[in-house]
């Protein structure tokens, strides 16, 4: 083991859980004040819920032996096996680092869904939706990619979890937000975000966590982490200026949610890409996504669908986004087995047509599984909060909390 | 007796307030409100997603005066309230039948 290597990965874990409640005002921000305090605790919870399901199963689910290419056996249900040693023999990370590394993207993702059914959800719903959805639907993704399963065998290139974490919760976002329905009075009141100086904070706060997210993605102290940390910066600066651009073109103003949610966009649309691309290249990438990402939000208009807090828009187009551009960019710093991972631009089409591939049978199999889910949750328990507790707000009707006392 | 109401810019409180005072008022109510009148609301933009904003914010402030105190009050709050633009706002006068004041059951002018 090194202990470098773990230290660093450790610190990097730290900062991955950060940026939850980092979401949790990002979000809260963002909805009316009646909903602030339901809004923040479907990030908030997700830290206790998904981190239990994770040492119970979800782990084990995610990178326990192969079955089928699909999800992992059952080897290290409740963490049995997950010892202090490396998981292999010369491995460089305890095994219980690389384990709760990946339990902070774990808990993250099903909080990233969240955005697309404030204001209207039924926690009961929620609870369920989110426990099976880790179980069903992320645990396969983080397999297949990651675990050793379809999606890594086929040569599918995702640093730090462009299809793990923000395609998979985008699809499932663009599920709910359909099945789900608008909330009362979409596209006749102005629902005005209640607290934006709340929202740039969250997003200084997913910015400085997504550092360790993508850094901590090498899985080691060394260049690579190095690259993917600048790559990251780079890509959310770029973006972060170019969606304030098009949006003063568009609409007239500069404004503060357009710089926050342009940095979010180019964090997100790097995310795939920031171990295997060059810093020049992290910028293109991230100013492309600053204008791919803001076309994201615009068709959501024109569609009419309801997705409140644009997880559609930014984490499914913007990692979509990231997925393909990988392909185009990847310029072999990484190398697998002595093979350098190139795109198209450096000679290597296929890569570009892998990444399309996996693409496709993320948003399908995210999708159909969270369509699924949904409506086996919205029989048990029902998903969507009664007309009364939307008007009233549910931190009153659901919690018994409001978030104000002015 | 005559109540004052003073619908104006939030910003103005304080001119309109120190304005009052020079005449000796002794006693106001501020409230914040919301309404339009001529100048209608306002436009803001979410993500390149537009929200007419019907309400705009004001101030009120309710003072009680004597008969004779009237047009001096009503003309030293709307010049220190001015600023020539649409949504300077409103100022009415109402009749008020009786005044108490709580701690020593005093009525009428005197209470004031």
């Amino acid at each position: 083991m090194n202990p470098v290597d773990n230290a660093f990965i450790l610190i990097c874990a730290a900062l991955v859980l950060f940026m939850t409640p980092g979401l949790a005002l990002f979000y809260g921000g963002l909805v009316r004040s009646k909903n602030v305090l339901s809004t923040v605790m479907h990030s908030v919870f997700m830290m206790g819920l998904v981190s239990v399901l994770w040492a119970l199963v979800g782990y084990s689910l995610s990178f326990g032996s192969d079955i089928g290419g699909v999800i992992g056996g059952l080897d290290y249900l409740f963490l049995s096996g997950v010892g202090m040693g490396p998981a292999q023999e010369g491995g460089n990370l305890s095994h219980l680092t690389f384990m709760i590394f990946q339990c902070m993207f774990a808990v993250i993702t099903p909080a990233l869904i969240s955005g697309a059914y404030a204001e209207r959800i039924k926690f009961s719903g929620f609870v369920l939706f989110s426990s099976l959805w880790l179980l069903v639907v992320y645990a396969p993704m983080c397999h297949m990619v990651w675990g050793g399963g379809l999606l890594g065998q086929m040569g599918a290139l995702d640093f730090a979890g462009g299809a793990v974490v923000h395609m998979s919760s985008g699809a499932a976002a663009l599920a709910c937000a359909l099945l789900l329905g608008k909330r009362r009075g979409f596209g006749k009141e102005a629902f005005i975000p209640h607290n934006l100086p709340m929202t740039a904070l969250g997003a200084g706060m997913l910015w400085f966590g997504w550092f360790g997210f993508n850094a901590g993605s090498a899985l080691a102290a060394d260049g690579i982490a190095a690259n993917a940390f600048v790559t990251t910066h780079m890509a959310a600066a770029a973006a972060c200026v170019v969606w304030v651009v098009v949006e003063w073109l568009h609409s007239g103003r500069p404004t503060t949610l357009g710089a926050a949610s342009g940095a979010l966009a180019g964090l997100v649309a790097i995310t795939p890409a920031a171990g295997f691309v060059d810093p020049w290249a992290s910028l293109v990438i991230g100013g492309l996504a600053g204008v791919i990402c803001f076309g994201g939000i615009m068709l959501k208009n024109k569609l009419g669908y309801d997705d409140a807090l644009d997880v559609v828009g930014i984490h499914g187009v913007g990692g979509t986004w990231g997925a393909l551009a990988t392909g185009l960019f990847a310029s072999g710093i990484v190398e697998f087995d002595g093979v350098p991972q190139l795109g198209l631009f450096y000679g290597n089409p296929n890569q570009l047509w892998i990444q399309f591939v996996s693409v496709v049978i993320t948003w399908a199999f995210c999708f159909i599984a969270s369509v699924v889910l949904f409506k086996i949750v919205d029989a048990v328990v029902g998903m969507r909060a009664t007309d009364e507790e939307e008007m009233k707000g549910l931190d009153n009707t659901l919690h018994s909390e409001t978030g104000y006392q002015l | 007796m005559k109540k004052v109401e003073i619908i104006t810019r939030t910003f103005k409180l304080d001119e309109v307030k120190e304005a009052l005072s020079d005449l000796d008022i002794k006693g106001m109510t501020v409230t914040e409100v919301k309404g339009f009148g001529r100048q209608g609301g306002h436009k803001e933009v979410y993500r390149g997603a537009e929200y007419q904003v019907d309400f705009v914010s004001k101030v009120k402030i309710e003072v009680v005066v004597q008969d004779d105190m009237v047009g001096q009050v009503v003309d030293v709050a709307a010049k220190a309230a001015k600023t020539g633009q649409v949504g300077d706002g409103k100022i009415f006068v109402i009749p008020v039948e009786e005044v108490v004041r709580i701690r020593t059951g005093e009525t009428g002018d005197g209470a004031i």
